[in-house]
């Protein structure tokens, strides 16, 4: 084993460095807080009779 | 893959010191002239929609005109600009991670399908049966093959976009960098992420769309679509943020040797993008019935402005890298002598800058005060939007895009560029029609001008109405400022396709640097009072006391459109 001292990360560090991380986390935001609430808004407006 | 074969599919850019994998170099060249040709189909018809947008002289009927405006919105908006950001993201994913390009066929797959798909579209909107602009809001319908073409285009995109994430994985696998992803990787990649889930939202909404223009179901619910597609519409232009403030990045290292002030602000900027950004869809529907005040709110006014604090810092950051960069040079003097020794005449230069100021000023402010619910009420559906989105689209994006077109010519094609005087003074022509564009028409709107109409004058209209002799002023001034632009985009086309095609061979000792040294460099002890960047942080304070004064003038006005007291 190497004798080297090891880094250490932050938690911000490693967040930025995970792309799929990342990815995961720009499709699931914006899907709930924009998509998905926003369709529950339309589904929920009553319909016209 | 090691570079074992006989002919090595690299090369070493003498410019930039750059391994260049030829077959990325190839698709990059392949996106970037496909995105120049249709820059010259939408500038066209940008032109159209300019000069029957400025009252005297009112070119186009009505049903041209809207094919005109159609047109210019889905080519302008989105074919140019998808088309060099796929050149981009190549570029970037091999040069700078010096890694080969996975699945090259699947890239090529890429570019076709965008091809193939801008094609079908261009011809559904040519034959006249599709002018239903960029939104094609149900239930206005188009023939099936303009949702068809667009269709293809994006699903074309989503392909580039997982060819540059497997390139992430091959170089990350095969160790051809250390530690984190460059910045510029970085910002990218964000891009991407954004790109993914915007064509992914795209999908959702153009294929039912799709599905109904062939009669094969009943109706698509105009609000369901409104929603869903704005997740597309207006997310594509955040891909463009992204890019171009990643440019900006890139332009500042390779012209100036400038670093980030901070890699770790710069990178969590970004992430505040990848959580934030795209909720700004909701501008759209603002003014819509049945949503409610907590969803348009929550994702406008309160998560929207996190992304607008990114903003700002990579506003102050890239501009700040300059200013060290050249006080480190030797321009150490006063606020902004480092500013003023800058190569305003080189346009690699010229246009990054104008990008950041444009951007910032006139699409950054506006569009941070036009996503307040209540200011909304005063522009919505009026020619202010389009003069916002100029501002970014246009001023910001297509401008810091022909900064590195402008960069990159001599490194990929490894020709000089023609026409230099023009060339100096192609991004003023651009940035500056576009500038009094943007402004013009942002004050007709909010004077209540309405976006999308081919005659303001309302002409033998059984229900006219005068919008008054200012209307009409500023409307000129902002049309006249689309036809610079215009002649502005027809120099830069002129420039990059004439040094393509009979340009000068680079000389093999060239040194492609925007801004010589001012001395040997090196100067540790820089800035005042204090602070590395002093100039760009006075001009960052500028820079929010414009959008404080902005938003509460706008704030003041509408008070007084609403007299309630």
């Amino acid at each position: 084993m190497s004798n080297e001292p090891v880094e250490q990360q932050t938690v911000l560090q490693r967040v930025l460095d995970d792309i799929n991380f990342i990815l995961m986390l720009g499709l699931v935001v914006p899907t709930v807080l924009y998509t998905i609430w926003g369709i529950m808004e339309v589904v929920s407006i009553p319909m016209a009779r | 893959m090691a570079i074992t074969t006989a002919q090595s599919p690299f090369r070493t850019d003498p410019l930039t010191g750059l391994r260049i994998d030829l077959t990325a170099a190839t698709l990059v060249k392949t996106n970037a002239v496909l995105a120049v040709v249709f820059l010259l189909v939408g500038g066209l018809a940008g032109l159209l929609v300019a000069l029957t947008r400025w009252p005297a002289v009112h070119l186009l009927p009505a049903d041209l005109f809207y094919m005109a405006l159609t047109a210019h919105g889905l080519v302008a908006l989105v074919v140019w600009i998808v088309f060099f950001e796929m050149a981009a993201i190549y570029f970037v994913a091999t040069a700078l991670l010096n890694c080969r390009l996975a699945a090259p066929k699947w890239a090529w797959a890429q570019v076709v399908l965008m091809t193939v798909g801008t094609a079908i579209t261009t011809v559904a909107v040519l034959q006249g049966e599709s002018s239903v602009m960029f939104s094609a809001y149900v239930p206005l319908a188009a023939a099936p093959h303009f949702y068809l073409g667009i269709i293809l285009f994006a699903v074309g995109a989503l392909i580039g976009c997982f060819v540059f994430w497997g390139t992430l994985v091959i170089a990350k696998e095969e160790k051809t960098y250390e530690g984190s992803l460059p910045l510029i990787v970085y910002g990218c990649m964000v891009a991407v992420v954004i790109a993914i889930f915007t064509l992914a939202t795209g999908a959702i909404i153009l294929i039912p769309a799709l599905l109904w223009s062939l009669g094969l179901i009943k109706s698509v619910d105009p609000m369901m679509y409104r929603v869903i597609f704005w997740g597309f519409g207006h997310s594509s232009q955040q891909i463009n943020v992204t890019a171009h403030i990643t440019i900006w990045y890139l332009v500042a290292g390779l012209a100036f040797g400038a670093k980030p002030m901070s890699e770790k602000v710069s990178r969590t900027a970004f992430l505040l993008y990848i959580l934030f950004l795209q909720l700004g869809s909701t501008h759209h529907l603002l003014s819509d019935p049945g949503l409610s005040a907590s969803w348009k709110i929550v994702n406008t006014s309160y998560m929207m402005y996190l992304a607008v604090l990114a903003s700002l810092i990579h506003g102050l950051t890239v501009p700040g890298s300059i200013e060290v960069a050249q006080r480190r040079n030797g321009l150490n003097n006063g606020l902004f002598e480092w500013l003023r020794k800058c190569p305003w005449g080189n346009p690699v230069f010229s246009s990054t800058i104008l990008s950041i100021i444009i951007f910032g000023f006139i699409g950054g402010i506006s569009g941070v005060v036009m996503s307040v619910e209540q200011i909304n009420m005063i522009i919505h559906n009026t020619i202010y939007v389009p003069g916002h989105f100029h501002g970014t689209v246009a001023g910001g994006t297509t401008l810091a895009f022909m900064g590195l077109t402008y960069y990159l010519v001599p490194v990929l094609f490894q020709r000089q560029l023609i026409m230099k005087p023009l060339a100096a003074i192609q991004p003023w022509l651009f940035g500056g029609g576009i500038a009094v564009f943007a402004v013009a028409l942002m004050g007709a709107g909010t004077l209540g001008v309405p976006r999308r109409h081919q005659d303001m004058t309302f002409a033998g209209q059984a229900l006219a109405h005068d919008y008054g002799g200012m209307n009409q002023l500023l409307m000129a001034i902002g049309e006249i400022g689309g036809v610079v632009s215009v002649i502005g985009g027809a120099a830069f086309i002129l420039i990059v396709v004439g040094s393509i095609l009979i340009g000068e061979p680079v000389p093999a000792n060239a040194k492609n640097i925007v801004a010589p040294p001012a001395d040997a460099g090196g100067h540790k002890e820089i800035g005042m009072g204090g602070l590395e960047a002093p100039g760009t942080f006075v001009l960052a304070l500028t820079l929010f006391a414009c959008l404080v004064l902005y938003y509460f003038v706008n704030f003041k006005y509408l008070a007084t459109l609403w007299p309630l007291s």
